[in-house]
């Protein structure tokens, strides 16, 4: 196994485990949201590496292109991240304004504290 | 890598600035592999916009977070197992930058060498986006949408108490003590608009479309909001104007599939929108694309109003 051949996808790896750390591991709400988004930042590195061809330029055809017959790298997979970039911010305010109104009822975003309210 | 430093901080204001740095990294990176809309979008959406959002609840929550009194071993075990799995699986997957890959073999080949004979588009991620995949692009839009609806939902304000609270409040307009930010931002803004438009109609040539338009033009109201206050912003548009586009885009997208459909053809035919159906196919991708980037620019922003409304909402004296 290269490693030049997989670097990127071990890249990945971290990113998505440091995501899945910062989502276990803490209790504030908005470092959550933090970590899932670097979560999720990691999938689209994911999906865009796997798009890639050595040696292809980007999928965007031109009078020289069609004459020298280039590679083009996979245009599907950018599709589905360009999309889901923009999905994400809107999922992410989402869960913001969820925050927001759960500091505005238990005045406080640490997790735990928010569990011994609940207790009592 | 800047990933680590904001784990290890307990500051939430640097860890979200250090957020942005890492969606330039990113941004940078799919630029670098090819991806230019994908990185277009991100460099707009991740680096501007979700910051905003996230500095504008830090705003209200406060920016300490408290030392957790679980130990996080446990976690720690968890990830590095998943970790080890997931690099396991690694050692399948076809090496990177391959041209034989199987992800390269499926429908990919066949956009990139019939698409731009069937649409006439050049730029592919656009057509791919727009018309072979309208329908999952629909869906995503829907998507936004309903998430626009659900933060109105939650963090409403009426109208006008935004309208008789903001007069007096120093934080509606920040920015009214420095000059020079003021005046090079009001010098951009009509540019960042320009740009943006470029980007919207550009798109069957070159990098861009719906979601990075509407992106790049809700950043540059956001930066207007953010110089001027909300309370000039609001005399220029909105909430039920915001609420009528983003429903107008969705309706837009919507309806152009429902025209082909009348016209006894599957939904989202855009090859009988004309009388030539690669004049069709354009004319159905303007419209969806327009569709895209109206309902993107009004929820992104609607979202930041939202959210810096509340916010003034709870802080106003009684």
């Amino acid at each position: 196994m290269n490693v030049a051949e997989s670097f990127n996808y071990w890249a990945v790896m971290i990113l998505m485990m440091s995501g899945l750390y910062i989502l276990i591991a803490q209790g504030n709400l908005v470092k959550k949201v933090i970590g899932l988004t670097i979560f999720q930042t990691s999938v689209f590195i994911l999906y865009i590496s796997m798009a890639n061809i050595t040696g292809a330029s980007a999928p965007v055809i031109s009078e020289a292109s069609s004459q020298t017959n280039l590679l083009f790298s996979n245009p599907l997979p950018h599709v589905m991240i360009l999309t889901a970039i923009v999905v994400g911010i809107s999922t992410t305010a989402l869960a913001l304004s969820l925050i927001i109104r759960i500091k505005r009822a238990y005045d406080t975003i640490e997790e735990d504290e928010i569990h011994d309210m609940d207790a009592q | 890598m800047t990933v680590f430093v904001i784990i290890s901080l307990r500051d939430l204001f640097a860890s979200i600035i250090l957020m942005g740095v890492y969606g330039l990294f990113s941004a940078s990176f799919f630029a670098l592999m090819d991806a230019v809309d994908v990185a277009l979008t991100e460099a707009a959406v991740g680096i501007a916009v979700s910051i905003l959002l996230l500095l504008s609840t830090l705003s209200f929550t406060g920016r300490a977070e408290k030392k957790s009194r679980q130990k996080p071993f446990l976690a720690l075990i968890i990830v590095f197992f998943t970790g080890a799995l997931l690099v396991y699986g690694t050692f399948d997957l076809p090496p990177f930058g391959s041209a034989t890959s199987p992800a390269h073999q499926h429908v990919a080949s066949y956009y990139i060498n019939e698409s731009y004979g069937e649409t006439g588009v050049a730029n592919l991620v656009s057509s791919v986006l727009a018309s072979y995949r309208g329908f999952d692009t629909l869906g995503e839009l829907v998507v936004i949408f309903t998430a626009g609806v659900g933060v109105i939902s939650l963090l409403s304000t009426s109208q006008k108490a935004l309208k008789t609270n903001g007069t007096t409040n120093k934080l509606v307009a920040p920015m009214t003590t420095h000059h020079i930010l003021r005046i090079v931002s009001k010098m951009l803004i009509p540019f960042i608009m320009l740009y943006a438009l470029y980007v919207q109609f550009h798109s069957d040539f070159g990098p861009g479309g719906g979601f990075q338009a509407g992106a790049i033009f809700a950043s540059a109201l956001i930066l207007y909001t953010l110089m001027f206050g909300l309370q000039a912003t609001l005399a220029i548009t909105s909430q039920s104007w915001l609420k009528f586009f983003a429903a107008l885009g969705v309706l837009l997208f919507a309806g152009t599939g429902i025209i082909s459909m009348l016209q006894q053809h599957n939904y989202l035919n855009y090859n009988v929108l004309a009388s030539d159906p690669i004049q069709g196919q354009h004319l159905g991708i303007l419209l969806v694309e327009l569709g895209v980037g109206i309902t993107v620019t009004a929820v992104l922003f609607q979202l930041f109003i939202s959210f810096t409304g509340y916010m003034l909402n709870i802080r106003r004296p009684a």
